[in-house]
């Protein structure tokens, strides 16, 4: 059983071919840091987002490792090179069999 | 300090007196410093040498920016920015980033190609205290560079915890 | 000797707040020694904030919690929103119906509404919270939704932004002026443990610092937030719940006509001020 949630990526829709462009990318997740405790003093298992990865016509130009230092509602901003015309896309693989992808359509002239 | 010798019993109370400042001084500090604190900056030693194998580290070029003051430690803007060509001969591999004071050293790992076109990366972390954070770049000719800063967190007012 | 030893503990609590590693330890320390100073003075404001001095909490944030508010592709809030949105077109019930369906397009239904609430009701005092649930129990007849659930949060949150940037409308009428003035009274009412009004924070020693914080006026104009310190979204009735806490007072139960009498005299108080909902705060 795959769980998952929404996401939330800024691209421009068109680029220079050659430019380079900045990606934000969020995704809505509690990032169970594992460090937590209930009440009742009964430690919350943790459960976060383990990778980020962006691929630009399924090939990876990006990825990031999350650990549980990283705040809720984990965002990241990287930059890219416009090289062609395509689809990226954004995965997110945590634990409890987490999966949330996003694609976005880029125009390169 | 003018110490005014007034007699063997006068002598013996201001002794007290500073042996009662050193406990006073002593219990506090146990109470609010436990030494967890100075357990993490080796953990964080350790992470860091797991990285490099013990390679040398170069300063310089990595910029490590976060909040010198934070309002609450559960959300904060952290900036890596490494002076690099970005280019196929030269380019930036891996920037890790350590902490000092969390539970756990490692916060994360970015992999870049020269495809990235900068090594500009702009995350939110979880700083559990004020501390110093590390950003450790790995640069694709095996050489190590690293930059730092540190910041103080403060708690936020009037929470659900009493 | 005794004065020594106090005047030693308190230059240590000081000292040792600066790099507290304990959650809370510190801070509340602070809070005790504060409330000693505060036990002998009385709030004498009559609680009025002029239109020019009324200070959102948003000016006393650091510009990279500032910009995590106003940039949609960095506020967390955002998810509630479009969830919200969604919410809003989904048919349920017996009658099948959706919030859409009487109310059609929420961005010209609702614009204005957030800052109209709390309001009478047909003799009730509802908030934005309470009216959302009696448009689901009697027009669609479903079961309320619970405070600080995510369904809940997410149509207050849809709602709330309809309203951004508009100025808070909450006036005194005949019909609310029993309810306000109750209102009124709680704000200036001491409680707790610490023994401590609203006023005498958010009134008397607003711009104040406490325990490393500057006290905000404590205006409810950006609501529901994305509070860091619960690392997720949350209504006005939580924060005051955690202000209740902050001072060892009972809480108010959310919902409660007590809460509702709070929240419509601090939106009075806040009057004129513009609406940054949905807002990010620490």
């Amino acid at each position: 059983m795959s769980k998952t949630s929404r996401t939330q990526v800024t691209v421009p829709a068109t680029a220079k071919k050659n430019s380079i462009i900045e990606i934000r990318a969020i995704v809505q997740h509690d990032m169970e840091s594992g460090f937590r405790y209930t009440e009742s003093g009964k430690l919350i298992p943790r459960d976060i987002i383990r990778v980020f990865t962006c691929s630009y016509n399924e090939v990876e130009v990006f990825k990031a490792d999350f650990y549980p230092g990283i705040g809720a509602n984990p965002l990241i901003i990287f930059t890219t090179i416009a090289t062609e015309s395509g689809t990226m896309e954004f995965k997110w693989l945590g634990d409890d069999g987490y999966a949330a992808v996003h694609q976005a359509r880029i125009t390169v002239s | 300090m003018n110490m005014k010798f007034d007699g063997p019993q006068k002598m013996h109370r201001r002794t007290w007196m500073q042996q009662l400042q050193k406990l006073t001084l002593l219990a506090l500090g146990a109470y609010f410093m436990p030494s967890i604190a100075l357990a993490k900056k080796e953990d964080a030693d350790e992470a860091i040498k797991q990285i490099t194998d013990g390679a040398k580290i170069q300063e310089g070029r990595v910029t490590l920016t976060i909040p010198p003051l934070v309002e609450n430690g559960n959300l904060v803007v952290l900036k890596v920015s490494v002076d690099s060509p970005m280019t196929a001969a030269d380019y930036v591999k891996v920037i890790h980033v350590i902490a000092e004071g969390n539970p756990l050293p490692n916060i994360f790992t970015a992999y870049l190609t020269p495809r990235s076109g900068t090594a500009n990366i702009t995350t939110r972390v979880r700083l559990a205290d004020s501390q110093r954070v590390w950003a450790i770049v790995q640069m694709s000719n095996g050489s190590f560079w690293q930059g730092s800063a540190e910041t103080l967190v403060t708690l936020s007012a009037c929470t659900e915890m009493v | 000797m005794v004065m020594m030893v106090t005047q030693l503990f308190i230059k240590h609590v000081l000292q040792f707040h600066k790099s507290s590693v304990r959650k809370g330890t510190s801070f509340h320390l602070a809070i005790f020694c504060c409330s000693i100073l505060f036990a002998a003075s009385t709030s004498t404001a009559a609680s009025e904030v002029a239109i020019n001095k009324k200070q959102s909490s948003y000016e006393l944030m650091t510009s990279e919690n500032k910009a995590m508010q106003d940039d949609p592709s960095l506020n967390p809030a955002m998810f509630w929103v479009a969830e919200g949105e969604s919410l809003w077109q989904t048919k349920s019930g017996p009658k099948n119906i959706a919030c859409a369906s009487c109310h059609g397009e929420a961005k010209k239904s609702m614009r204005g509404v957030a800052t109209q609430f709390p309001k009478m009701i047909k003799g009730k005092l509802q908030t934005l919270e309470g009216q959302i649930n009696q448009c689901r129990s009697t027009t669609q007849g479903e079961p309320a939704l619970a405070y600080e659930s995510k369904e809940l949060l997410a149509l207050t949150a849809y709602i709330a932004i309809q309203s951004k940037g508009m100025p808070i409308a909450v006036k005194e009428t005949p019909a609310n002026q029993g309810q306000l003035k109750k209102g009124q009274q709680w704000f200036q009412e001491r409680m707790g443990q610490l023994n401590l009004s609203c006023a005498q924070c958010h009134e008397d020693r607003a711009g104040l610092k406490l325990g490393g914080s500057l006290i905000p006026q404590g205006h409810p104009n950006a609501y529901p937030i994305y509070r860091l310190e619960w690392q997720t979204l949350g209504s006005v009735q939580r924060r005051l719940r955690n202000c209740m806490s902050g001072v060892r007072a009972q809480q108010f139960e959310y919902g409660s006509p007590e809460m509702a009498q709070l929240e419509l005299f601090l939106m009075w108080r806040a009057r004129g001020m513009p609406l940054e909902a949905p807002g990010v705060r620490p």
